[in-house]
């Protein structure tokens, strides 16, 4: 561990039992930590063919087809690592061994005492992806990661570093899932990424848990001047409780940042999702739109743009649609200034799809359930606009598959 | 084809359309003529089956069936197809895709669009930021996708620009006498039409073959409707109330 004072690990302790600021407490201990071993995968295609259905369900190619890269992570088990293109990909572990300044990067953007859940991350020395897009390349294809739970009862525990070198350009689609038969568990999951100048990442995170399961992601970014976070999450599958807050840090100038994120709160779930971005530099940029469904389960929307420096624009847009009676919205925007040179907006509406909308579709021969998935679709649709073609087409099979005007 | 009989209709408990009364023929037009807020939509509304417009009194008979209290889809699969005058904005949903599904998927959408000049459309959401003459053109490319046997057309040539009319009418008349038949078994029977106009002009493209007024929610006057044109655009609508006067003498 890269901690030669132990000063980490000190407040790491001591934030063990701390209560995470939003969502209900997780009794961490109450969940076996994941296994760090399993066998090892030469290729995504020799694992079965449930686990392969599994990880194309969350946007993961078992042949690697259109991909410049794979990682799976199964528990806390690392059991495939391969790249195709000029971009590196190794487990976290294995990246600090190989690269001694990783150290510098190795939580630094993340605390590990923010809450018990960095924490147990640090104190077990989590693993996780590595993946470095050098300076000036520019991945033509993306690379995919899988973050799977194969294990009843487990506590997996991951840890990923990105970084984008100045001038690069990187697409990341992570596919997180629970293998059938695994009802219930845990994945604690931090992300460090960093963004140099004039870079762009684009991260596209498909979850795609099970009725029991406990998420809790733990995100940073930093993006340097001229450089772009792209962040565009899906979570249509039923889940117990998922609490994030993924936080932008733009501190260079003229930097970008940009949440898209579109969920579905099934009966008995509790989704507690944000988006932070924190704009320190001057004619920084930001965007957060969020789309999110209740079919019966608690839907949290928060979003926060925190204006820092001049000439700072940025914009916040949560709509959340209540399908099924017992299902709650709870829609959280906020707008803070420091400085008096921002412009910086929000809007937010929650309420039920309009029946003038319903009607005329059905006007057209369709039947209620048919119009009503129609706008859902399109409701949903505008929370991923802009992304690239290829993770779109992925993103609308997933909505499909969702059966959303089912409820 | 349609029959209206003695039809009182309410919205949010206000009477809209009383003791409504009126025809249209298997094959035939009909236009609708009538001042503003005198019920022509609401008529419109009801036939296709909107919720908010509760009947309280009389039915609507479509090819002998009495389709009063069907939903609005049931009716649309008999063969209604309604142009609205205002349509709602389906925000993220794109043109195509309502055209497809309005075709059950035996259209192509970018054949369709083209007589129309909407294939630049078809891939943006419905009716966010279409001009008025747009919006026309884009309920034309549904209805044409969807091949109903009855058209209730709400002022096609309303907010549409000169240039624009003359799409929108040609538009109106391939639809009304093109080669396409009704879907299913009545494919042999003409298409007929009702057919709200403020100003008439629709009338230089279709043939229509009977024409009623509305004032005050009901029926006022029936009759020949270049006739019926010539005297609104001589005296205005206040000869309505003197008409049904004369109707009932």
């Amino acid at each position: 561990m890269q901690d030669p004072s132990g000063s980490l690990r000190k407040r790491a302790e001591e934030a063990r039992r701390k209560r995470a600021a939003y969502g209900e407490d997780i009794e961490v201990e109450k969940f076996d930590i994941a296994p760090r071993e399993a066998p090892a995968a030469e290729s995504l295609e020799d694992l079965g063919e449930d686990l392969k259905s599994t990880l194309l369900n969350s946007g993961v190619v078992p042949t690697g087809e259109g991909r410049s890269g794979s990682f799976l992570l199964m528990d806390n088990a690392v059991v495939h690592s391969s790249r195709k293109e000029d971009v590196e990909v190794l487990s976290t572990q294995q990246a600090l061994r190989k690269h001694d300044w990783l150290k510098d990067y190795y939580w630094k953007a993340v605390p590990p005492d923010a809450d018990k859940y960095t924490a147990t991350t640090f104190l077990e020395n989590a693993d996780g992806y590595f993946i470095r897009a050098p300076a000036g390349k520019r991945t033509r294809l993306p690379v995919q990661t899988c973050l799977l739970l194969g294990s009843r009862n487990a506590a997996q525990t991951v840890h990923n570093i990105v970084i984008v070198e100045e001038d690069a350009e990187l697409e990341v689609v992570t596919g997180c899932a629970a293998k059938s038969g695994v009802e219930k568990a845990l994945h604690l999951g931090i992300s460090e990424f960093y963004i140099k100048d004039r870079g762009k990442l684009t991260f596209t995170m498909i979850h795609n848990w099970a009725e029991q399961i406990g998420v809790r992601p733990r995100t940073t970014v930093i993006v340097g001047s001229g450089g772009a976070y792209i962040n565009n999450y899906v979570c249509l599958k039923p889940v117990r409780t998922i609490q994030m807050y993924p936080t932008a840090r733009l501190e260079g100038r003229d930097s970008f940042g940009r949440f898209n994120t579109v969920a579905i709160a099934h009966p008995g779930a509790e989704l507690d999702i944000g988006s932070r971005v924190i704009l320190s530099a001057p004619q920084a940029r930001a965007e957060i739109v969020s789309r999110s469904i209740t079919t019966g389960g608690k839907a949290i929307a928060r979003g926060r743009l925190v204006g820092e420096a001049p000439g700072v624009k940025a914009h916040l847009e949560c709509k959340g649609l209540i399908l099924k009676e017992g299902g709650i919205q709870l829609a959280i925007p906020e707008l803070e200034a420091t400085v008096p040179d921002v412009e910086m907006t929000h809007e937010a509406a929650v309420g039920k799809i309009a029946k003038d909308q319903v009607e005329y579709i059905m006007a057209r021969g369709l039947s209620e359930e048919e119009a009503v998935g129609i706008i859902v679709r399109g409701f949903l649709d505008v929370g991923i606009r802009g992304i690239p073609d290829n993770l779109k087409k992925e993103i609308d099979k997933a909505i499909s598959v969702a059966e959303i005007s089912r409820g | 084809m349609l029959e209206i009989e003695n039809l009182t209709v309410e919205i949010g408990g206000k009477t809209v359309l009383r003791n409504v009364n009126m025809s249209v023929l298997a094959g035939f037009t009909s236009v609708l003529f009538g001042p503003n807020g005198s019920g022509k939509s609401s008529l419109l509304m009801t036939i296709m089956g909107f919720s908010d417009y509760r009947v309280k009194e009389g039915r609507i008979v479509f090819m002998g069936e009495d389709i009063t209290d069907l939903p609005v889809h049931e009716r649309a699969k008999r063969g209604i197809g309604i142009l609205m005058q205002r349509p709602p904005n389906l925000v993220g949903v794109k043109l195509e895709d309502l055209v497809r599904v309005a075709g059950r998927g035996g259209v192509t959408p970018g054949d369709l669009a083209k007589p129309l000049q909407m294939n630049e459309f078809l891939g943006r959401d419905v009716n966010v930021g279409f001009s008025g003459g747009e919006i026309k053109r884009s309920e034309l490319l549904q209805l044409s996708a969807q091949n109903p046997c009855l058209y209730l057309l709400d002022e096609p040539e309303s907010g549409v620009d000169l240039e624009s009319i003359e799409r929108v009418g040609g538009a109106v008349k391939d639809l009304l006498v093109g080669r396409i038949g009704c879907a299913g078994k009545k494919s042999m029977d003409g298409k007929s039409a009702l057919i709200i106009t403020h100003t008439g002009q629709i009338l230089d493209y279709v043939e229509a073959d009977r024409a009623y007024v509305m004032c005050n929610g009901t029926i006022s006057c029936s009759g020949n409707p270049r006739e019926l044109l010539q005297e609104i655009r001589r005296k205005g609508y206040e000869e309505c109330v003197k008409c049904k006067i004369l109707q009932v003498a």
